[in-house]
Parts: C-alpha cells; sequence; structure tokens
C-alpha cells in the first residue's frame, strides 16, 4: 500500500486528532494569553518582580515536557486537564516576557504626556500601554503556540490525545508511514496556527 | 558586586541544584514505595540513566557544535548569500517539526538504541546553532568589515579576529538554546529505547508508580535547570 492509500484510509482519524490536537492548544493559549498577559503587565510596576517573574518562566521552559507531564500527573491525574497545565506553563515565558519588554520600551515621554493630559493608570494601560506593545506581545504568543504544538505531541503519553497518537503508535507499530503523517500534521497546523496569528496582528492592529 | 554575582553564580547555585539532585536519589532510592519501583530505584541503575542521559545531551551537543559552526561560517561568506537565505528559511519550518518526531523518524531508518538517539538530537539541535552563527555573522556592521579590509585585514583574519570574535553573544545563545533542547529531548530517548532519565518517568506511567515518575521528572529537571544554569554563566563570562 502506497504512503497516499494509506493517507486517505485514514483521512477521517487524522481529521479528528487533529481538532483534538487543535483543541488542546487553543485551551492552553487562550489561558496562558490571560495569565501571561495580566502577570506581565502587573510585573512592570515592580522590578524584584519582574526578576522573580521572568526566572520562574525561564525554569518552567528549561524543565523538559516528558518531566513536566511527569511531575504534573500525581498532582491532577490522567487526561486532558493536565496536558493544559503543562502546555500552559510551558507557553507562559513568551507571553510573560514579551509583554513586560513591550511596555518597558514604550518611550517614558509617551507615558508622562497621558499622565499630564490626567488620565488615570487604567485608561493608561487599556488607551497606550497595552495598543503600543501588541506587536511585541503577539510575537510572545506566537512563539509560544508554535512551540505548544509540538510539545502536544508528547502529551498523548499521559492521556491528553492528539497528533501525538500518531507517532507513538508508528513507533510502537514500526510503522514510517504513521510516524511521517503526525510529523507532517503536526508541522503543517505549527505553520497554520502561525499564519493565522500573524494575520490576526495585521487586522487588529490596523483597527487600532 | 558584579564579581560576587559571578563567583556566587559558579558555586552556590550549582551546589544547590546538585545537592536537590542528590537528596533525590538518596529519597527515592530509600523510600521507592512497592517492590516493583524498589527494583528499578537502587543506585546502580540511577546512575547509569543519569550517565546516558548525560552523554546522549553531552555527543549530541558536541558533534552539533562541531557541524554546525563551520556550515554557518561557510554559509556567511558573500559568496553563497543565496545558500545563507536558503538555508535560514528551511530552518524556520524545520523547527515546527516536534523534536518526538524527529527521534521518531530517525528510529525508522536507524532502528532501537542509543546511537540513534544521538543521531536524531544531533540533528535537532543544529539548527539553532546553524541559524545564530549565520545571524550573528551576517549582523556584523559592514563599516566595520570596511575598516578592516582598509586596514589589509585578509579574509581569514577578518573573520577570526572581527567577525567571530563579535558574534560570540548570538552564538552562545544559540548552543545554549540547543543544549536546553537536547536535554529536554533526550528524556524521550526511552521511547526508542535510547535509555536516559526518561526510562523511569515512562516505566513510571506505564506501571503506575509516582515515586518512579518524580525520581525521573525531578532528576531530568534539576539536570536541565543545571546545565542551562552553567551556559548562561559561561555566556555572561566569555560572551
Amino acid at each position: 500500500m502506497s504512503f497516499w492509500e494509506f493517507f486517505i484510509t485514514r483521512l477521517d482519524r487524522v481529521w479528528a486528532l487533529t481538532l483534538e490536537h487543535a483543541w488542546l492548544i487553543l485551551v492552553a493559549v487562550a489561558i496562558a494569553i490571560a495569565v501571561g498577559v495580566l502577570v506581565g503587565v502587573l510585573i512592570t510596576y515592580s522590578r524584584p518582580a519582574a526578576h522573580g517573574a521572568l526566572y520562574f518562566c525561564q525554569v518552567m521552559m528549561t524543565v523538559p515536557s516528558l518531566a513536566m507531564l511527569g511531575l504534573l500527573l500525581p498532582l491532577f491525574g490522567i487526561g486532558f486537564t493536565t496536558g493544559v497545565i503543562a502546555l500552559t506553563l510551558y507557553s507562559l515565558l513568551p507571553i510573560v516576557r514579551n509583554t513586560y519588554l513591550g511596555i518597558r520600551e514604550i518611550n517614558p515621554a509617551v507615558i508622562e504626556a497621558a499622565r499630564g493630559m490626567g488620565m488615570r493608570e487604567l485608561s493608561i494601560l487599556r488607551r497606550i500601554k497595552l495598543p503600543m506593545a501588541f506587536s511585541v506581545i503577539m510575537a510572545g504568543i506566537r512563539t509560544a503556540t508554535v512551540m505548544v504544538v509540538g510539545i502536544g505531541a508528547i502529551a498523548y503519553c499521559i492521556g491528553a490525545g492528539g497528533l501525538g497518537e500518531f507517532i507513538f503508535r508508528g513507533i510502537s507499530q514500526y510503522n514510517k508511514d504513521l510516524i511521517v503523517i503526525g510529523a507532517v500534521c503536526i508541522s503543517l497546523l505549527a505553520i497554520l496556527a502561525d499564519f493565522l496569528l500573524k494575520r490576526t496582528e495585521k487586522r487588529l492592529s490596523f483597527r487600532s | 558586586m558584579r564579581q560576587r554575582n559571578r563567583v556566587l553564580g559558579w558555586t552556590v547555585m550549582p551546589l544547590f541544584l546538585l545537592a536537590c539532585g542528590a537528596f533525590t536519589i538518596y529519597y527515592f532510592v530509600e523510600n521507592p514505595g512497592g517492590a516493583m519501583a524498589a527494583r528499578l530505584l537502587i543506585y546502580p541503575n540511577v546512575f547509569k540513566l543519569i550517565q546516558q542521559h548525560v552523554l546522549l545531551v553531552v555527543v549530541s551537543s558536541l558533534l552539533a557544535i562541531a557541524t554546525a559552526l563551520p556550515l554557518g561560517i561557510l554559509i556567511s561568506r558573500p559568496r553563497f548569500r543565496t545558500l545563507g537565505l536558503v538555508v535560514e528559511n528551511v530552518v524556520n519550518v524545520a523547527q515546527t517539526v516536534p523534536s518526538l518526531a524527529v527521534l521518531a523518524l530517525a528510529f525508522t531508518f536507524l532502528g532501537w538504541g542509543f546511537n540513534t538517539a544521538v543521531f536524531a538530537l544531533w540533528c535537532y539541535s543544529l539548527l539553532p546553532i546553524l541559524r545564530n552563527t549565520y545571524a550573528g555573522i551576517r549582523s556584523v556592521s559592514p563599516s566595520i568589515l570596511e575598516a578592516a579590509r582598509g586596514m589589509g585585514m585578509t579574509p581569514g583574519h577578518i573573520l577570526g579576529r572581527i567577525e567571530l570574535p563579535l558574534a560570540t553573544p548570538i552564538i552562545m545563545g544559540g548552543i545554549r538554546t540547543a543544549v536546553v533542547i537536547n536535554v529536554g529531548t533526550a528524556t524521550l530517548a526511552t521511547f526508542i529505547a535510547g535509555g536516559g532519565l526518561g526510562d523511569l518517568i515512562v516505566t513510571g506511567i506505564g506501571v503506575r508508580r509516582t515515586e518512579l515518575i518524580l525520581a525521573g521528572a525531578i532528576l531530568s529537571a534539576v539536570l536541565a535547570i543545571l546545565l542551562d544554569h552553567l551556559l548562561s554563566q559561561a555566556e555572561a563570562e566569555f560572551g
């Protein structure tokens, strides 16, 4: 059986697993954006907190993905939740760091002027800091997403589902086609996610 | 102050991490929690796995540095300009392939074992070093190169005395990224029978023994943090 025939017989499985994988990534990245941007904004107000938070995220990122899943497994059990938590922890660093840097790099004179015009801190944040840091924050989100799509493959071994199934099955059945399908689907998903985020960024920044 | 930070970075933090690792080994070997885990959690076995893990990372990283550095220098030469651009784009796409898939694909060609794992790790860690070497050399300002040429320096001299020293921080950054990726991917080597600390984690997940999972996970995490710390220290020193 040629590769293409093999691929076509498995098309519905490919589709189901791709959706499962995408859902896992979507939930994890959505949580990471909510937490990461909030933390990134908060730590711009305190230098020691910024050092602490960035160091914490750096360490999180260094921990091997299989080890992270192993550490979370006794706490949260087998399944989707553990996968989401692990992926969220991995995607925090790029998002937190880029939010922090994006806001720190705004010209202080702009913020001074806003304050002089009588804007309050919250509206400075909403109308000036976040829009000006937007492209840097989006770059962080893109890095995080692409990275997490790859790590998502490993989440299969703790029962979180996704395209990792093809790769793990391929190894245990010594089936190259399965592995190639898994690898290509994951890469395409990462490239697609990156592309969509780039489009979103362009559209949103045009409006503001 | 800076001097003190440097000395602290080379001593206190690594010693603390080593102590964490030693305590983890001691604790889990003494309290394996059940006969199944007790058979795997013995000192010789744990040390053998740590040794395999370190060997995987060190061999593959050294090979990657030895190949990617000359390649990066080569494609940054003006003669290979177009090749450099091609490589840059290929690297960007190749980076989206998950590390697990690289291991699995290497396995289908080369079969089970340690050597396959080293090969896969080498392939995967080539990219960050290659990209950073190229980017680092390209980032040297043309006016500096012009000045060097004006002083009568030969291309070899320019490379050795100007381009490489100026690109060192960026190249070091690439090497650090590569090593950290390798430590992480080395835990996955267990899936293709490549050994390493992943053995403990995966066996632990299979037989549902938290002690095995935690021992493997904590030790590989400590190892990763230790190596990353040492490299960032080296980066600050020589970069």
